[in-house]
């Protein structure tokens, strides 16, 4: 078993060689053909940039995408100060230098990866899934009987801040920095996905699908873990099966075949405010120019948030959404859970919390409320202050530095729930409801709770559901996305959660005095 | 500004503390020579383990005591003057008290074994042991094999926690099943069952002779007495139960047997002076109840109980029906009211058990058997509402009605399959019945009074 186990863990450590090898692979070259047809396609009529990139790019070779995608984007840098400086606003590009520069280099490669797709996904997607697989099965007979093993957690280098943690943490967050800023880089990552791409939706792929792919095949591996780690545990098991399934169809089949069928890209799980450019300008008009199914599609994105989220909050807590449905948390639950128990349990941090969430989802409300008295009053500007500016601001810091890069990256060291616990406005936004009006409750039994702590170790929300267990008080917090660990872990059977009458909700469970007088005088005291 | 001292920051120590302070704005000053801060001993297994760190144990920031201006002494309490209201420290100093809340817990038992205190002999109680723990065994290349003595709660964290770093544990047991002296016999062999599977080498009907040293000190072998047999090992476990620790008291003027003697109001034969949790005892019994009961709530409840006499409202130490928890392996177990063993039943005591064919989950329910009132409930393996069950008590409910509204006292997670149709057939069986199961109603289960 333990030989099994140290195979998987060296296929991976080899793939993971192998995937960074990639890179660095290949050889590029924008042939003239190209470069025209890619020139016409996209109305560029700047002549300073297609002259820049003829003279210096078209027809050469480039052995790595990395020279290639920062001379194109600077190129556009360039000619766009050119003719700024020129007020010869036409000619400007207005398209981001990178994704610009991603779009060129993604139909220059050539050579080896671009030629082996198949077999090249085979030796890094393939192999990595049977090496994981070898990694964690093995863990059903050498981490013994089903039950809580949280054996070592905080002896391991990987899950207690030692240096592979630290190692991750730099990894994941560089790769979120080059998937949002420098696509071009991950280019051969890319292309290996291509032919899964080009099957769903008919289009190669872009490095979103390759995330989205990602995203759902480190998903389902790690849910294969959560079924082991929890084989005892239903709620877990159902659970997790519910985050797989939402996050595989509707956040990846789905929307690649609506765009197979020419109707617009839409996740129908993904909710207002978390899906924060559903009213921007351009969704709104895309949606509006797909006929029905598009009005179909805006009719649901406000359906849902205004009537399906905070109805389905008032009968199960936010946990519907937060720990069965969502994508972030359906990554945070199954990636994440080996990190849930890194998460601040101090009183300060809750204080950050509370400002920080709340700040996010005031911010997404002002944006939206910009954007749309922009949108029917037909201005780009309101207020004197540009919508777009406000969006772009909110896209790169919330939706991408916070969302991704923190979001994620930081889930070797600051816990798996970063995101959702201090950015994520619709997760804000059920919390109030769940705090002020839901049956939702994680219930104290009585007086058996021991203070050992297990439960607040392992919120991954930070919450100190100790502190509330030990004086018999039922847990009803608004950042509580009901995950179910700490009923999970507790040793002597004290938590549970559940829905129920609102009435007697909060209040503190008088046996746990187990003072008999003190139980009336209590009762009288109310 | 009357001064409260506390001699232990344990949980009954911390408790009185925390609930002084909030009904009055006396001077509070908590002593302890074990640790800065107030952790929970009960967690210690799990630092051991790896599932957390020490400072997880800690239930309150560091913070926390200043805020409420409790003051925290490190510091060793030689002997008490009681005349004078004087603490003496180990180290010379004073302290004057208004008020003395005498709350220093137990010590593990040692019953005189030649070895008994050799480098390596350790107990699982202090934070101390923890890190003696640590140093003997911190993994199966230094610790080669460990031997725990004695087949209480304590011992089998122990086997939990030396079995998780690979570690071989024998485990001495005097009785012919473990606990059986507590748990009925279906029970008992249940857990007996699960300690053998997960690993640990249980000896039953064993006790120690001795244990025997290295030159320099160290645990070499013990001898067990039955059978003459020598097993080497690196670390003993001693966890043959605990006693109150009130050896500084010898001296002085409070009055004490096994613990330190007190009545329904916590109060020593010294005005002024009371002990609470595992030190005291109580001069007369409460009903069903143990003079001297070492478990973590009533720790808790005596706290609050004195916390309220100090601040004059004087309160009856009242701990209601009896309850607890613990957890075996895999296997967790909550009692309510009371489930006697053979060796201890009552005479108008019956049972009736429930057993699932896996071994890993049973239900044992005491009743009388004239009147059919439900007495209590073993559950192994399901977790059980409290509330529920301290009301049935309250309200004498039979065994009959106990049986039939078992759903409303399911505190498993949701999805559990549930058991108690089968439960329910069995009794049927047995009695010649026609019981049916009420389904769950959350009128009954949120009303306080029904």
């Amino acid at each position: 078993m333990k030989t099994i186990r140290t195979l998987g863990l060296g296929l991976l450590l080899a793939v993971f060689a192998l995937f960074i090898n990639l890179l660095f692979m290949g050889n590029y070259k924008l042939s003239s053909a190209t470069f025209d047809l890619y020139i016409i396609q996209n109305n560029i009529s700047s002549e300073v940039f297609i002259k820049d990139l003829k003279n210096t790019i078209v027809d050469n070779d480039f052995s790595t995408p990395f020279y290639l995608a920062n001379s194109i984007a600077e190129a556009v840098e360039s000619a766009n100060t050119y003719h700024r400086e020129n007020k010869e606003w036409n000619q400007v590009i207005w398209a981001k230098p990178h994704s610009l520069a991603y779009q060129i280099v993604k139909s220059s490669g050539q050579g080896i990866v671009v030629q082996n797709k198949f077999l090249i996904w085979l030796l890094s997607f393939g192999l990595a899934i049977i090496g994981a697989l070898l990694f964690m099965l093995p863990a059903i007979r050498l981490k013994g009987p089903a039950g809580i093993k949280n054996n070592h957690i905080y002896h391991s280098n990987a899950t207690n801040r030692g240096w592979i943690a630290w190692f991750v943490f730099a990894f994941l967050i560089l790769f979120y920095l080059v998937l949002y800023f420098r696509p071009s880089y991950m280019i051969n990552w890319i292309y290996i996905v291509d032919p899964i791409s080009e099957f769903l939706s008919g289009n190669p792929a872009s490095q979103w699908f390759l995330y989205g792919f990602l995203y759902c095949v480190i998903m389902t591996l790690m849910a294969v873990r959560m079924y082991i780690k929890y084989r005892h545990n239903n709620y877990q098991i159902l659970r997790t099966t519910s985050l797989l399934f939402f996050q595989i169809v509707f956040a990846f089949l789905i929307p690649e075949i609506l765009v197979r069928f020419e109707k617009p890209w839409y996740d129908f799980k993904n909710a207002f405010p978390l899906d924060y450019d559903f009213f921007f300008r351009w969704n709104l008009n895309e949606l509006l120019e797909s006929g029905g199914f598009g009005l179909f599609i805006l009719v649901w994105g406000i359906v849902l948030s205004l009537v399906v989220v905070p109805v389905m909050v008032y009968f199960f807590g936010k946990r519907w959404y937060c720990s069965w449905v969502c994508g972030c948390g359906g990554l945070a639950e199954t990636l994440g859970d080996p990190y849930r128990q890194l998460s601040s349990k101090s009183l300060f941090s809750w204080k950050v919390e509370r400002w920080l969430v709340h700040g996010v989802l005031v911010f997404a409300l002002l944006m939206t409320g910009l954007t749309l008295y922009g949108y029917f009053s037909e201005a780009y500007e309101v207020f004197g202050i540009k919508v777009q500016t406000i969006q772009d601001i909110y896209g790169f810091l919330i939706g991408s530095i916070f969302a991704g890069v923190i979001g994620t990256g930081f889930y070797p060291i600051f816990g798996n729930r970063v995101w959702c616990r201090f950015g994520c406005p619709l997760a804000a936004y059920m919390g109030v409801i769940q705090r002020f009006k839901s049956r939702f409750r994680i219930t104290t039994n009585g007086g058996q709770c021991i203070s050992c702590g297990n439960c607040s170790t392992y919120c991954e929300q930070g919450i100190d559901v100790r502190a509330y267990a030990q004086k018999g008080e039922n847990i009803i917090r608004a950042s509580c996305v009901g995950c179910g660990i700490c009923s999970a872990v507790c040793p002597r059977g004290v938590l549970k959660l559940e829905n129920g009458p609102e009435q007697g909700r909060i209040g503190s469970n008088a046996v746990l005095l187990g003072n008999e007088m003190n139980l009336l005088d209590q009762l009288h005291d109310k | 500004m009357e001064h409260i001292a506390i001699i232990g920051n344990g949980i009954s120590g911390i408790t009185a503390a925390r609930h002084i302070r909030k009904r009055s704005n006396k001077k509070i000053t908590v002593i302890s020579s074990e640790t800065d801060y107030f952790f929970s001993r009960t967690a210690l297994m799990y630092v051991y383990m790896g599932h957390m760190k020490f400072k997880h144990t800690q239930p309150y920031e560091n913070w926390f005591w200043k805020k409420n201006d409790i003051t925290l002494k490190k510091g060793y309490v030689k002997q008490i003057d009681t005349a004078q209201k004087n603490l003496i420290f180990s180290n010379g100093e004073q302290l004057y008290f208004d008020k003395l809340i005498i709350a220093t817990g137990s010590k593990p038992n040692k019953f005189g074994w030649p070895g008994q205190d050799l480098k390596g002999v350790v107990s699982l109680y202090h934070k101390q042991d923890l890190d003696a723990i640590e140093a003997y065994a911190p993994n199966n290349s230094v610790c080669k094999r460990a031997v725990i003595v004695g087949g209480g709660l304590i011992g089998v964290e122990l086997a939990e926690m030396l079995h998780s770093r690979h570690i071989p544990v024998t485990f001495l047991v005097r009785e012919e099943s473990y606990w059986n002296s507590i748990l009925p016999s279906g029970e008992s062999k249940m857990i007996t069952h699960e300690i053998i599977k997960n690993g640990i080498d249980l000896r039953l009907g064993s006790n120690l002779k001795q244990i025997n040293s290295n030159e320099d000190g160290t645990v070499k072998s013990i001898v067990i007495a039955e059978t003459g047999e020598e097993i080497k090992c690196n670390i003993v476990g001693l966890t043959v139960g605990v006693s109150p620790n009130i050896g500084f008291l010898k001296h002085s003027t409070i009055e004490t047997n096994r613990g330190v003697l007190v009545n329904r109001n916590l109060e020593t034969n010294i005005k002024d002076i009371y002990a609470i949790g595992d030190c005291a005892e109580q001069r007369i019994a409460l009903e069903d109840r143990k003079p001297i009961e070492a478990v973590w709530y009533t720790g808790r409840i005596m706290g609050e109980t004195v916390a309220q006499t100090i601040c004059n409202k004087e309160t009856l130490y009242t701990p209601g029906h009896w309850f607890n928890s613990a957890k075996f392996f895999d296997i967790e177990y909550q009692t309510y009211g009371r489930v006697n063993s053979e060796k201890y039943v009552k005479p108008n005591e019956s049972h009736f058990h429930w057993m699932h064919p896996d071994q890993t989950k049973c239900l044992t329910f005491a009743f009388d058997k004239h009147t059919h009132t439900f007495l209590g409930i073993n559950a192994f393996g399901i977790r059980m509402r409290h509330e529920i069950f301290n009301r049935w008590l309250d309200q004498n409910k039979t065994i009959d009605y106990v049986l039939e509204h078992l759903e409303i006292a399911h505190f498993d997670p949701e999805f559990y399959k549930t058991y108690y149709p089968e439960v329910l057939k069995k009794y049927n069986v047995e009695t010649n019945k026609t019981l049916k199961l009420k389904s769950k109603s959350w009128s009954q289960l949120f009303t306080l009074k029904s």
